[in-house]
């Protein structure tokens, strides 16, 4: 028979959608509004799970997301995800799930030998048990126990499904939708504020949907269904189901994860799976309402006992008994409620166990004084053992037992900015302290308030207070306000097998040993047990094991105090965190002006940042990087070259101070700087080491483009607007970045200049365009554009600019014009290549830990004028007879190899860091000269040209004899830039 | 953290970038007899209170204006926000 | 006259245009940009002459849409102009004209790519994307503020439906595919 356990009427599930779902390979039937839990149980399915460490047989104990022990494998394939509650995952038609952490079948987990074992697991059993020997614990233990332990598995496969991330505003966030939630953005809403009301739940109404209360003349969930549907209606209302506020940070803003496509078999076409928001809110009323808490006694985990509050919430909401039999076990009224609901729907009540001495009596079942001392039944409860006060025992035939051990405010969030809850006495529980988050009130359950008739008043008022409204415009319905009458019980005397955190397996026994071993703070039982750890961190189980610790130190509660709540709030996917942002979107792309163009020549392309530039253009017949690069370093030295160096930064600097500007963020001069002409120029840091180098060249008196190297653009324009908004305020200059204004084009090579002649409106021979000349010009009749005489190469070169759109065009002319001449495309690798010959410094010898000095441009740092980095460059320390110099390396044998991060040693003596003469900064196989030549740094090394040093690399395990040379392997005398 | 612009209203923290303490605008004299030891000092030795600290925050994403963010660093509370060039001007910074 | 063909930010002859039910996504190829920034000792006198340009001087997180000339505020006394390209083909030598030593100019043609947004779904788009407070937000309000990680401006235009982005032109196709798949999200 299917769905045994369901009532045939009432609940708020529609029997006209039945859903199959299938658990560990069964098929089984539901209904539309069902948890996976609630289907289970309709279903008389108690056994959902196996606990972590001994593998005992688990069901579930709530009906919400404090769930600890019924964790599924929800869905199959690359879209199954682990440790999924059955208590959240709402049903849809053709659901699959899988019991998790068991070996074996449920029913017979080959791993519940554990339970025998549980001597040897107890509390810190890690770290007594695998401490020797230490190899075995990398080869033996771990292995064995990350097999055993654990819970859910991962597909290990993509998730196929995207995620977003979103950004709301509202004068007011409502969490939780329950009565006081409710009421709150009724108020609220009417009163015209932007309000978001946010509920974990698919279905809105809280504690209302599970309980039989009236509202006025409506039953409780009629209420929050008209009222849903009002705030619906209101235009500045949004409300927001299935979403979870997952903490609260700075200054209003909080996380929320929106399920959109959980409760589908896939998400349509185009929508994410969830949606991360981050939601910054004027305010904020807290309304996340309030969790049961258990008692523990001895065997308090068999399937079938759980928390009275949700044997209510399966009857009422869903329609669902447990059993046909159940028994209560209370501290407090509320216990009484869930056996006056299940009786009226015809479940036989075992009995009700109250510990208080003057019990509420009933006519309808019996009512006991006592204390439940043991259950029985393997795979699920079949008997519960009681000890009545009088010392006599008895024995309760029942497939589920109620335990209501009181209500613990739901205070996680007024603690996510650090604030600690405070002890409340009638209560026996933590309400939320005076200490809450920037503009946080706390309403309803969550503050304390337990009846409903407090929630709405509660709500109600919150809104009224937080949006100072004088007047209300909402009539609350009449509804029970009844104590709920509590003495502190936490567990039952003489239990050890108890359980207070079923998730994580720690008993009573665990916590009493844990002190007895010592420890004394909250935060130490926390991680020596694991008491509240994991994926529901402790919600129902956190207060017993404080009350025990309390009790075994002679403390109060208070003073023992709770470990500390941080977000999330409920285990939240990290594919929520990563939104789009993953694969190819990890991060933006930037393509160059001739990207497009140089895809066409199946240019081989290299992340540079967020850049994409051409590492280098293979040919048909070329079989290796290095036969291209050979080849594009000797066509442009041999005729001329053309490379994309769009990606240089590019400051446009202005002003009637510009050049006075320059000469504060460059070490050397710039205020003699002729107009028309261009000028290499080194900046420093404050502490003196060399930051970045680019060129700047002078358009106009008051007009200078500076260029960045490519990594370091960002920075470097910061800095420059650090220097002239805090440092030299009152100097006329204005900045702006123009990097992916201009395409800009490097071309080189001795036939560079007849090649841009075909195409420059402009006469640049060597007379009027001379080496570091630049000008504003016009290309192929007219496009404004802009040159330089500039080179990184070596070669006669030149770097032409035009509007961006135009890049593709002119990358695209420049190879027409340059055919006669052979003009070669070049990448990356060869301009590497290219500036290592010439001995020009790059990111690797800037690398943030060398100075002018060591770059040999130490006579570049004037004395004359203020610069940054002038005054500390001179300390003691950067200046040392023995200081790091930029050096030229090349092998004795011309086959060696010179491998980058290579460090050189004197010829004898020992290889260690004591006696480290100098590092390789960059390598590269020069085809000009035919073997590998570096550069690098050396101590004193501009008076050692010509040794012959020892070069080690005891990573790679190479070691090969150098010889110091200049850094200059071409052209030393700079006679071809000039030609 | 939410970052009250001095002339855009609420911004979100994510949008700037963090420099520190905002005594980097009182850059030393270059010409004093003590420079060596000013600049020692402005570089390397910095307040780093558990309270309230004068931070300069860079608009990155925004305007692209320096600020100088009063903010209690224990509970993340700012007081003042204002343009890092007026306090500079303030402080007698010129060019 | 020069003979080159300029290319869309997308890297295509003619704009892009992605058609949704509830949003329209275009490229606008048409627009030609320069900033203008303030001289220090001539703030007065640049507004002035952004008064008479464009009727109105943009405060901090304003865009005055004005035509053919439009411009919103970058930063303190820094504003970006826009005008039709095929009116205003060098406007950035058009504006040094006009502001003379008062400010100082510099093309941004071809740092930015824009797009239009329009449609009834261009709220829930706007709010998978960006911070900016869109429903908030009256027409001329621009702010900066990061899309996928791109630093981008984001204009509320004169129709209740129509958003402007601008966004870094070397990332044109990252920030396409942002605002596609937003759409799609959202359809």
């Amino acid at each position: 028979m299917t769905q045994h356990n369901r009532f045939s009427k009432g609940g708020q599930i529609d029997r006209t959608t039945p859903q199959q779902f299938v658990f560990d390979g069964k098929s089984y039937e539901g209904y539309a509004g069902d948890t996976l839990a609630s289907a289970l149980l309709a279903n008389g399915v108690r056994l959902m799970g196996r606990s972590f460490k001994y593998h005992r047989p688990r069901g579930v104990l709530t009906a919400g997301s404090e769930e600890p022990n019924a964790l599924v494998e929800l869905r199959e394939g690359n879209r199954q995800e682990p440790n999924t509650r059955a208590t959240t995952a709402e049903l849809y038609d053709g659901l699959t799930a899988k019991s998790q952490n068991r070996l074996g079948s449920l029913r017979f987990d080959l791993l519940a030998i554990n339970d025998r074992l549980s001597n040897f697991f107890t509390a810190g059993f890690y770290y007594k048990t695998f401490m020797w020997p230490a190899a075995f614990w990398e080869k033996l233990y771990e292995p064995i126990i990350r097999h055993a332990a654990g819970l859910g598995s991962l597909s290990l496969k993509d998730d196929p499904d995207v995620y977003d991330k979103g950004f709301l505003h509202c004068d007011l966030l409502i969490i939780g939708a329950g009565p006081a939630g409710l009421a709150a953005a009724l108020t609220a809403g009417r009163a015209g504020a932007d309000v978001i009301i946010a509920d974990e739940d698919f279905r809105m109404g809280g504690r209302l949907n599970s309980e039989t209360f009236v509202l006025g003349d409506d039953s409780g969930a009629d209420w929050a269904a008209a009222s849903v549907g009002e705030l619906q209606n209101l235009p500045n209302v949004r409300v927001m189901p299935r979403t979870t506020i997952i903490g609260a940070f700075d200054h209003g803003i909080y996380g929320a994860v929106e399920r959109i496509s959980d409760h589908l078999k896939t998400p349509e076409a185009g929508k994410p799976r969830q949606i991360l928001w981050r939601i910054y809110s004027q305010r904020t009323i807290l309304a996340a309402g309030a969790t049961e808490r258990p008692i523990a006694f001895e065997n308090n985990d068999r399937p079938g006992i759980m928390l009275a509050s949700a044997l209510r919430t399966y009857a009422n909401r869903f329609s669902v008994t447990a059993d046909k039999r159940v028994a209560i076990f209370t501290n407090n009224d509320d216990g009484h409620r869930t056996a006056r609901d299940l009786h009226a729907k015809g479940v036989k009540i075992a009995a009700v166990v109250d510990i208080r001495p003057d019990i509420p009596r009933s006519t309808d079942y019996e009512v006991l004084q006592g204390e439940v001392i043991d259950t029985k039944g393997r795979l699920g409860l079949t008997f519960v053992d009681v000890q009545l006060a009088d010392g006599s025992t008895r024995v309760l035939d029942c497939g589920a037992l109620g335990v209501s051990g009181g209500w613990n405010p739901n205070v996680h969030m007024t603690c996510h900015q650090r604030g600690r809850p405070q002890w409340n006495d009638t209560l026996a529980a933590f309400v939320p302290g005076a200490d809450l988050p920037q503009g946080m009130t706390v309403a309803g359950a969550a503050k304390g308030d337990l009846s409903t008739a407090g929630a709405l008043e509660g709500g109600r008022a919150a809104a009224l207070a937080t949006l100072d409204l004088k007047t209300t415009n909402v009539d609350l319905p009449v509804a029970e306000d009844a104590p709920i009458a509590l003495k502190p019980f936490w567990y039952v005397e003489g239990c050890s097998r108890a359980w207070l955190d079923p998730q994580n397996d720690v008993t009573v026994k665990d916590v009493k040993l844990s002190h007895q071993e010592g420890f004394r703070s909250v935060e130490h039982l926390k991680r020596y047990t694991t008491l509240g750890m994991a994926t529901d961190q402790g919600k129902t189980s956190n207060m017993g094991g404080l009350a025990i610790m309390a009790e075994l130190a002679g403390k109060s509660i208070p003073d023992v105090g709770t470990t500390i709540f941080r977000p999330p709030y409920t285990p939240t996917a990290i594919g929520a965190f990563g939104g789009r942002h993953r694969g190819q979107d990890f991060h933006p792309k930037r393509l160059t002006p001739s990207h497009q163009w140089a895809t066409e020549q199946g240019a081989v392309f290299v992340e540079v940042g967020n850049w994409l530039r051409a590492q280098w253009f293979p040919r048909d017949g070329e079989t290796t990087w290095r036969e291209s690069v050979d080849r594009e370093v000797l066509a442009t030295r041999a005729s001329v070259g053309v490379c994309d160096v769009t990606t240089l930064g590019k400051v446009d600097v202005q002003g009637t101070d510009a050049a006075d500007f320059l000469n504060k963020i460059y070490c050397n001069g710039f205020a003699k700087l002729a107009v028309g002409k261009t000028r290499y120029g080194l900046m420093l840091r404050e502490d003196g080491i060399a930051m970045d180098d680019g060129t700047a060249a002078r358009l106009a008196e008051d007009h200078f483009v500076v260029t960045t190297t490519t990594a370091n653009a960002l920075p470097v324009y910061r800095h420059m607007e650090f220097v002239r908004q805090c440092l030299f305020p009152d100097m006329d200059v204005q900045l702006i970045s123009t990097t992916e204004a201009w395409a800009q084009y490097a071309v080189a090579g001795p036939n560079s200049r007849s090649v841009l002649e075909k195409i420059v409106d402009q006469d640049i021979s060597n007379d009027a365009f001379p080496f570091m000349a630049c000008a504003n010009i016009t290309v192929c009749g007219g496009l404004r554009a802009r040159l330089f005489r500039i080179s990184f190469s070596g070669e006669l070169a030149f770097e032409i600019a035009v509007p961006t759109a135009y890049g593709d065009a002119l990358m695209r002319r420049i190879m027409d014009v340059g055919a006669e001449h052979d003009i070669t495309p070049y990448g990356t690798e060869a301009l590497g290549v290219m500036r290592i010959e010439k001995g020009h410094a790059a990111g690797n010898e800037l690398n943030g830990t060398t100075t002018a000095q060591n770059l040999g441009m130490g006579r570049m740092v004037s004395k004359k004028k203020d610069s940054i980095g002038s005054i500390l460059s001179e300390r003691e320390g950067l200046n040392m007879a023995d200081d790091l110099r930029q050096i030229g390396i090349k092998p004795v044998d011309p086959d060696a190899l010179v491998p980058a991060g290579a460090h050189l040693m004197k010829m004898d003596g020992p290889v260690d860091a004591a006696h480290d003469q100098g590092y390789v900064t960059s390598a590269c196989y020069s085809p000009n000269l035919g073997h590998a030549i570096a550069l690098g740094f050396l101590k004193n090394g501009s008076e050692r040209l010509g040794e012959r040093m020892r070069l080690v690399s005891p990573l790679t395990q190479i070691e090969t004899e150098v010889e110091i040379v200049s850094a200059h392997f071409i052209d030393p005398e700079g006679g071809r830039l000039r030609a | 953290m939410i970052i009250e612009h001095p002339l855009l209203g609420p911004r979100d923290a994510a949008e700037f970038t963090y420099m520190g303490d905002a005594a980097l605008i009182d850059r030393p004299d270059w010409q004093s007899q003590t420079a060596a030891q000013d600049f020692y000092e402005y570089g390397y030795l910095r307040d780093n209170p558990a309270g309230w600290h004068k931070e300069l925050w860079f608009h990155e994403a925004g305007d692209r204006s320096w600020l100088v963010v009063t903010r209690n660093t224990v509970t993340h509370e700012i007081s003042t926000v204002e343009l890092a060039r007026d306090v500079a001007r303030a402080r007698g910074r010129s060019k | 006259m020069h003979d080159l063909q300029p290319i869309t930010a997308l890297g295509r002859t003619e704009p892009c245009v992605d058609t949704f039910a509830h949003i329209t996504i275009s490229e606008n190829d048409g627009l030609d940009l320069a900033s203008v920034a303030a001289r220090l000792g001539f703030e007065d006198k640049c507004q002035s002459t952004l008064q008479s340009l464009l009727g109105a001087v943009p405060g901090p997180g304003k865009a005055i849409l004005h035509d053919p000339e439009a411009g919103f505020w970058m930063g303190p006394d820094q504003w970006m102009i826009d005008a039709p390209k095929d009116t205003h083909p060098l406007l950035a030598d058009v504006l040094k004209t006009r502001f003379g030593e008062t400010a100082s100019i510099t093309e941004q043609s071809g740092a930015w790519v824009c797009f239009d947004l329009r449609g009834p779904g261009m709220q829930d788009v706007c709010e998978r994307l960006c911070a900016a407070p869109i429903r908030k937000m009256q027409a001329g309000d621009a702010q900066r503020t990061v899309i996928h990680q791109l630093g981008c401006f984001v204009i509320r235009r004169a129709d209740e439906d129509h958003l402007r982005i601008l966004g870094p032109r070397a990332s044109a196709g990252t920030l396409h595919h942002a605002l596609v798949t937003a759409a799609q999200s959202t359809a």
